[in-house]
């Protein structure tokens, strides 16, 4: 058999893993394989601006896609700018397979040029990683990573390749077959415990669904729904679980936790039963453990073994994929008699709907509406902050739309290259981004990118001159005292806030759109809002950027105080 | 970690014997606030698989989490609860004593007949004692010791376990 180098079993190695696109950033240590994939013409390769983009680029592919995205960065600092994706990915059970480059082993440890132990820095927020310390390891390590990373509760795992490793010839082989003995994901469903949580559902006076972004991560939105319609149980989603159930179906109440529904927070208040499927009962959605559902058993389904009576003591457990449980479930539940217990949902939704203020200039509710409106089918990809949750909170997600944002990690800049990525893996989608112009300016070089790829994404910014969120904090809860929120302030106005002009807002998004070559329009009237819109959605090959003028006042609401409870839930100011 | 049964446990793990994988464990406990009290490794008969013994002090919410966590790392093969099984363990520790007098190197010679160590070096003002007993065992001989002498050195090697055949404890 011919022997080959390291470099071209690699390439071969993302042939045969049906890689059909790689987000890629070269360097000294990389170049190698940027050689290969020269000669090859099965995948596509990506080169945004900055490996922090990168990921968040490669991450939005894969949710949008179900594939397991794929980054290919050099040694240094190109290792060290995936970091924050890494984790972002890892928080919200993302497959990716990101190859680092790494110096030649005789100079591993020296700190030589553009060293770094990622895999040392990265062991917290990786489900694996590992150095290819010998040539003969390389394919059968790279068969692995890609087993690890779509199989059982999914995440990213890096794979560092010394430059003289993959320079060095070798077996041409890549395994057909995985076999980790450390490594065996839960396949199944223990039916004896499913049957039991049944059991449990049928007896219940008020069952409650909570979903979470496992229903999502395993393809169950169909089955799911099913489930709540012959059940005749409503829903509450966690952000990440939002589409579980079409949010305009009867059946859902909407999102819980920090800024959930009032009806949502309510019914996890009353429920006698909570049925929770992929969800880790994150303290966003719980708020102060002990008053969290007090009056209602718990069944838990998870992937993840570990993510089961972490945070909640849990009745039921029950570890399996969300899909297999309930396609198990459909099998054997029964109606049950919930006809008083969502009339009391419905009060509860009556009493407090899930609406901003009414007011003659644009709010966000507006915006959101509007893409409601327009789209019937979409990926919405958000940044983090305020516009994340109003978009959570707003954005109607049926059959064929897709929400995605950063919900584990809360990463800032996530927005522009998750359109991108998204895009990228669906280019017959329409994929609209919100971001704040906070965030947006995280990662605002991506422009270029979906300007050379020729993608038709609707960036929108909700710019409100602030870093909304923390703002909103320091209004409610640190007396109006705007430290280090306000994106206008600097040199000029420093300890003389309100006593002197406020410098102008910087910069000109419509011009900076257009010196990148895409589209930029500022939109400042409620009826401004859906031509824009209308202009952008006629774009083939151009992004566009809208920019919203959003009073900084406008808070999101409800909200419950970190770690506070029901009765700290404030309506409104 | 509300202080539910809190207390000292101890674990043990087949992992892989490869690079790193003392520091993702050793990572874990850290990276999650469990606490380690003491850790050793070794390899096994099968060169490719390492055995670790790990004490931790903790409760049992915690210690459920530890269990699946360390279940969840590629690297670890199996974890076995040592908590309600049967285990033979033991801890070697080296005891040096210094500026003896020779009232005191008598008195070190009954310690070593009292609790079996063995007096394994022998200078003209110090002594070095060498004990293979329980971890519980080498916690009472330290604090014994520093009563009894005036500078003593301490070197222990944290615990190593394996299940019994029979039905004998520790």
């Amino acid at each position: 058999m011919k022997k080959i180098s390291g470099n071209k079993l690699l390439v071969k190695a993302l042939r045969e893993e049906g890689v059909d696109t790689i987000f890629g950033y070269p360097g000294a240590c990389t170049i190698d394989i940027s050689d290969e994939l020269y000669k090859q013409d099965f995948t596509k390769v990506i080169l945004p601006r900055q490996e922090v983009a990168l990921v968040h680029e490669a991450d939005a592919y894969a949710r949008s896609t179900g594939k397991t995205g794929v980054c290919l960065v050099t040694s240094g600092p190109g290792a060290t700018n995936l970091v924050t994706g890494l984790a972002t990915a890892y928080y919200d059970s993302v497959p990716l397979v990101c190859f680092t480059g790494q110096v030649a082993r005789h100079l591993i440890g020296n700190d030589a040029f553009q060293e770094v132990d990622i895999v040392g820095i990265t062991r917290s927020i990786t489900k694996y990683g590992v150095v290819v310390k010998k040539r003969e390891d390389l394919g059968r390590i790279v068969k692995e990573a890609f087993y690890i990373a779509r199989t059982g509760r999914p995440g990213p795992v890096l794979i560092d390749l010394p430059k003289d490793v993959m320079a060095e010839l070798g077996s041409p082989e890549y395994p057909e077959e995985v076999n980790i003995r450390g490594y065996k994901p839960s396949t199944g469903v223990h039916i004896g415990q499913l049957k039991r949580a049944l059991k449990m559902l049928g007896k219940a006076k008020r069952p409650l669904f909570l979903a979470g972004g496992g229903v999502i991560i395993s393809g169950a939105r169909k089955e799911f729904t099913a489930l709540a319609e012959q059940t005749k149980v409503p829903v509450v989603t966690t952000v990440m679980g939002r589409g579980a159930i079409p949010t305009d179906h009867s059946l859902y109440i909407g999102n819980l936790g920090m800024h959930g529904a009032y009806a949502s927070n309510m019914a996890v208040n009353e429920c006698d039963l909570l049925f929770s499927i992929g969800t880790r009962f994150n303290d966003r959605i719980t708020g102060k453990l002990h008053s969290f559902a007090p009056k209602a058993k718990i069944v838990h389904i998870d992937i993840d073994t570990a993510a089961i009576s972490k945070n909640v003591q849990v009745d039921v457990p029950i570890v399996a994929d969300a899909k297999d449980a309930i396609e198990k479930m459909l099998e054997y539940v029964e109606e049950t008699d919930t006809e008083k217990w969502l009339e009391q949902v419905y009060a509860w939704k009556e009493e407090h709907p899930l609406m901003m203020k009414e007011k003659p200039v644009m709010t966000p509710q507006d915006v959101i509406e509007t893409i409601n409106r327009l789209f019937d089918q979409a990926i919405i990809v958000t940044d983090v902050g305020q516009h994340q949750m109003f978009t959570a909170q707003f954005a109607k997600i049926t059959e064929k739309k897709q929400l995605i944002m950063s919900g584990g990690l809360g990463t800032m800049g996530y927005g522009l290259p998750g359109a991108i990525g998204a895009k990228i893996g669906n280019p017959d989608k329409p994929v609209i981004s919100i971001s704040g112009d906070g965030g947006m300016q995280m990662n605002i070089q991506e422009i270029a990118t979906a300007v050379l790829e020729e993608l038709p994404i609707i960036s929108c910014i909700f710019n409100n001159n602030n870093l909304g969120m923390v703002r909103q904090w320091q209004k409610l809860f640190y007396g109006k005292r705007y430290s280090m929120t306000c994106l206008r302030s600097g040199a000029a106005c420093r300890g003389k806030c309100g006593e002197v002009p406020c410098p102008a807002y910087t910069p000109d998004f419509v011009k900076l759109a257009e010196s990148y070559g895409a589209k930029g329009i500022r939109v400042t009237k409620k009826e401004e809002i859906e031509p824009a819109f209308l202009e952008a959605m006629k774009s083939e090959k151009t992004p566009y950027i809208l920019e919203f003028d959003i009073d900084p006042e406008d808070l999101v609401y409800p909200m419950i105080r970190p770690g506070g409870t029901l009765e700290d839930m404030i309506m409104d100011c | 970690m509300n202080g539910n049964g809190m207390k000292k446990r101890w674990l043990s793990l087949y992992v892989e014997n490869q690079d790193g994988v003392l520091s993702k464990i050793s990572g874990l406990f850290s990276g999650k606030s469990y606490n380690i009290d003491s850790l050793t490794v070794g390899t096994t008969e099968d060169p490719t698989i390492s055995r670790m013994t790990i004490a931790t002090v903790s409760d049992d919410e915690t210690f459920e989490q530890i269990k699946k966590q360390l279940n969840r790392l590629v690297e670890v093969i199996k974890v076995i609860d040592f908590t309600n099984v049967f285990v033979r363990m033991k801890e070697i520790m080296y005891i040096k004593v210094k500026r003896c007098t020779a009232q005191d190197k008598v008195e070190c010679f009954q310690i070593a007949e009292t609790f079996k160590a063995k007096v394994i070096d022998y200078g003209k003002d110090s002594l070095l004692l060498e004990f293979v007993q329980t971890a519980t065992k080498n916690d009472a001989v330290v604090k014994l010791m520093k009563e009894e002498f005036k500078i003593i050195e301490v070197v222990r090697g944290g615990s190593v376990g394996i299940e019994s055949i029979s039905m004998m404890e520790r």
